[in-house]
């Protein structure tokens, strides 16, 4: 296929953020043949100015919902990929509960197929950690690391018992950098909740999740990291004692890491007052205390990234009685602009951590060397440029093929302008190029 | 007024005044030979009812039909999920078939909110999941005022499940309103644990709190709870939280006993409590109609006809 691209790009007069090397300042990035190179000049090049601009790392997803293979009316490996592409993503963690459940090499292959025929990120697929996710089993991980998934999860579910989750840790040992990431959900004390539990619980009527339904997993499961040596990751935590646990854990030098959502960083259980569905997330949204909790742990650290959990939506799924409708909302194409707008300019953040935890943070615990950064000459080209004070209103149409966004209707500010993936302009002035 | 009866937050205090007197108006047209009044002539009420409820149903039925308008009944049992027709294509249908309000009674909490995005008339919630069900509560109040001649600082015990009681949501926030002083009487594993926010009291001794009371109001117990461990059996929870013959006499000579009904007699009521002159619980019933007719009549009667005037 004829590629009309030009051969050498110049990102000029950009604010380089590059958590990776340290860097923050204003600066010139040329990418040619799918790497960065010396800054200095080179014939025939295209410049693309990028005054008032930030470069960074492409953004990296640990936790995202794509569907394919089974809900292809959902979301395909392609819509979530090119999602995924317009949100500055340029590396993707689809979770394994699909169907069939990416539980074999077989079915990680035809992921990682679809990706690359999608042409728009890079594709990591997760590996199922039980067979059929049914918390008994555990599925062939040696098969599945020689595939190229270096990250286990059962997420939608949790792994059920301490026991199955510690061999788990344990038999994950064999292979380097191999990670257990796990939903931590205590079943049940789930069992029927379909919100935070609280007075605002009690007062719509909704059976609530209290934040003990995380906690006691997230205890029983560091645990296990302890008795294993395993690695451990904790996905989209919700409760500030979940935050406390990671941060001791840590100290203590155990392979624990965790990350939190934009929708868990922006909203709070007060938002589901109108029994919106598109705010029905799982892990609930919690109180606003719990979120303050949650910002503070990203910031110290604690946290170390920022996953969507993409989940799309059919239309008549959410439009249902809440109770009936499903949990998620769909992040990819907003994920950077939330935090630039709820945290970045009220000042929780820096840009500077907000890329680490989006980009630099995500890729080493996805093992995705060429992602993250740094952004240095030689490196595979896989950036993000956008701009930081367009305003807009999050309202479809959306590039995924679901529109449950929970942040519809909200101003956000933030706008990817350009991104690189592995040195190819993907998506050029706001537009997909695939 | 709001244009719809989702919760008895879209009342206020005197909202809930200008009801209940509408309703001893409608009252007396229940007690002619010709039991009704032009007031809602042409106009179409449906009733859609997604779960079983027969008394409340035939009382919304009857206070339509006294007013005179055109009652429509879509009784379905199961969810919307369950029947294939989602609640969005039925409140189409309905929309395009131009009602005017439409009750709705259904096992999810927040469906009654949910429908108002999709039909343009009055929307009135008879029952929604674990949520509310404010006609409940406005009849209750006018049970109560009718009775003991105010509901302004009537001390009122709202006994049993109210972790999944939608009457005993809306009667707590109706009697805060009204600056009544509500308590709260249950095990503790079916009180929510921050309803002290509601502007009530709880306690867990309902012997303690009989003596101080103008109303005792019993909730249905739904005996699945037990399955689901609230409680050990019912045989316990009658031991500590039945109105038993015994427990009466510790209320004040003129307190009432109320209930909405369909009572668990021998569970949270002895039967014979149930048969005393002290216990209104007809009176409800009766009470009922009325309300629910100053209900339809204040929502509609102020509107113009469906498809004349602008969305309030």
């Amino acid at each position: 296929m004829p590629e009309v691209m030009p051969a050498r790009l110049r990102f000029r007069a950009a604010r380089v953020v590059d958590p990776a090397s340290g860097r923050d300042e204003v600066a010139d990035v040329v990418v040619q043949d799918g790497v960065v190179m010396p800054a200095d000049s080179g014939p025939r090049e295209t410049v693309l100015e990028c005054d008032g601009l930030v470069l960074a790392p492409g953004l990296v997803d640990l936790h995202a919902h794509l569907r394919q293979p089974g809900r292809e009316d959902k979301e395909t490996v392609e819509s979530g990929c090119r999602a995924a592409a317009l949100g500055g993503y340029t590396a993707v963690a689809p979770m394994a509960n699909t169907d069939p459940v990416a539980d074999n090499a077989s079915v990680i292959h035809e992921i990682r197929e679809l990706g690359r025929a999608a042409n728009l990120c890079d594709v990591f697929p997760v590996g199922a950690i039980t067979r059929g996710l049914e918390g008994a089993d555990m599925a062939e991980i040696g098969e599945m690391v020689e595939a190229g998934v270096r990250v286990f999860s059962d997420d939608g579910r949790c792994v059920p018992t301490a026991r199955v989750l510690r061999n788990a840790l344990t038999y994950a040992r064999i292979f380097d950098g191999v990670v257990i990431a796990e939903h931590c959900e205590e079943a049940s004390l789930a069992e029927g909740g379909q919100m935070h539990e609280g007075l605002i619980s009690a007062s719509l009527g909704l059976a609530g999740q209290p934040r003990e339904t995380e906690e006691v997993v997230v205890a029983r499961d560091i645990s296990m990291a302890r008795l294993s040596g395993g690695r451990l990751h904790l996905c989209h935590l919700s409760a500030p004692r979940s935050v406390e646990m990671v941060r001791s854990a840590k100290a203590e030098g155990l392979r624990v890491t965790a990350e939190v959502t934009p929708h868990h960083l922006v909203f709070s259980d007060e938002d589901l007052a109108t029994y919106d569905t598109n705010v029905k997330v799982n892990p609930p949204l919690r109180a606003t205390e719990d979120r303050a909790a949650l910002r503070a742990g990203l910031e110290d650290g604690t946290i170390d990234a920022i996953a969507t959990d993409h989940a799309p939506h059919a239309v008549e799924e959410k439009e249902a009685e809440f109770d009936q409708a499903p949990f998620g909302t769909i992040g990819l194409e907003t994920a950077l602009a939330a935090v630039l707008t709820y945290l970045v300019e009220p000042g929780t953040l820096t840009v500077s951590r907000a890329i680490e935890a989006m980009s630099t943070a995500p890729a080493r615990i996805l093992g995705a060397g060429a992602h993250g950064g740094p952004i240095e000459p030689g490196r595979p080209a896989n950036l993000v440029v956008f701009d930081p004070a367009a305003e807009g209103i999050v309202e479809p149409p959306f590039a995924s093929k679901s529109r449950n966004s929970a942040f519809l209707g909200r101003r956000l500010r933030g706008r990817v302008v350009h991104t690189v993936c592995r040195g190819s302009l993907v998506v050029a002035d706001g537009k997909a190029q695939r | 007024m709001n244009k719809h009866l989702l919760s008895i937050h879209d009342v206020s205090a005197p909202d809930i005044v200008r009801v209940l007197d509408t309703a001893e108006s409608f009252r007396e047209v229940g007690t002619r030979i010709i039991k009704k009044v032009p007031a809602l002539r042409g106009r179409t009420v449906v009733n859609l009812f997604y779960e079983n409820s027969t008394r409340t149903r035939i009382s919304f039925e009857l206070a339509a039909k006294r007013l005179s308008a055109d009652v429509i009944n879509f009784t379905t049992s199961g969810t919307s999920v369950s029947k294939g027709e989602s609640l969005k294509d039925t409140a189409l249908t309905l929309q395009a078939m131009g009602a005017d309000a439409i009750v709705i009674r259904h096992s999810s909490s927040g469906s009654p909110l949910t429908l108002t995005r999709w039909v343009r008339g009055s929307v009135l919630n008879a029952g929604d999941g674990t949520h509310e069900h404010p006609t409940q509560a406005l009849l209750d109040l006018y049970t109560m005022r009718d009775r003991l001649g105010r509901i302004e600082g009537l001390r009122v015990a709202i006994v049993g499940d109210v972790m999944h009681s939608r009457v005993a949501r809306s009667l707590s926030f109706a009697l805060a309103k009204m600056g009544a002083e509500t308590t709260l009487v249950g095990p503790p594993t079916l009180i929510p644990p921050d309803a002290t926010a509601w502007g009530v009291q709880v306690s867990h001794d309902l012997e303690s709190v009989l003596p101080k009371l103008d109303v005792c109001y019993l909730l249905r117990v739904q005996k699945e709870r037990q399955r689901q461990q609230y409680f050990p059996s019912v045989r316990e929870y009658a031991r500590l939280f039945g109105l038993t013959r015994e427990r009466v006499t510790m209320l004040p000579e003129s307190a009432l006993v109320m209930h909405p009904g369909p009572m668990n007699r021998g569970v949270e009521i002895d039967s014979d409590v149930a048969d005393l002159p002290r216990s209104v619980i007809e009176e409800q019933v009766t009470n009922g109609i009325a309300v629910r007719m100053s209900l339809l009549y204040l929502l509609l009667a102020g509107s113009a006809p469906e498809g004349g005037v602008t969305d309030a």
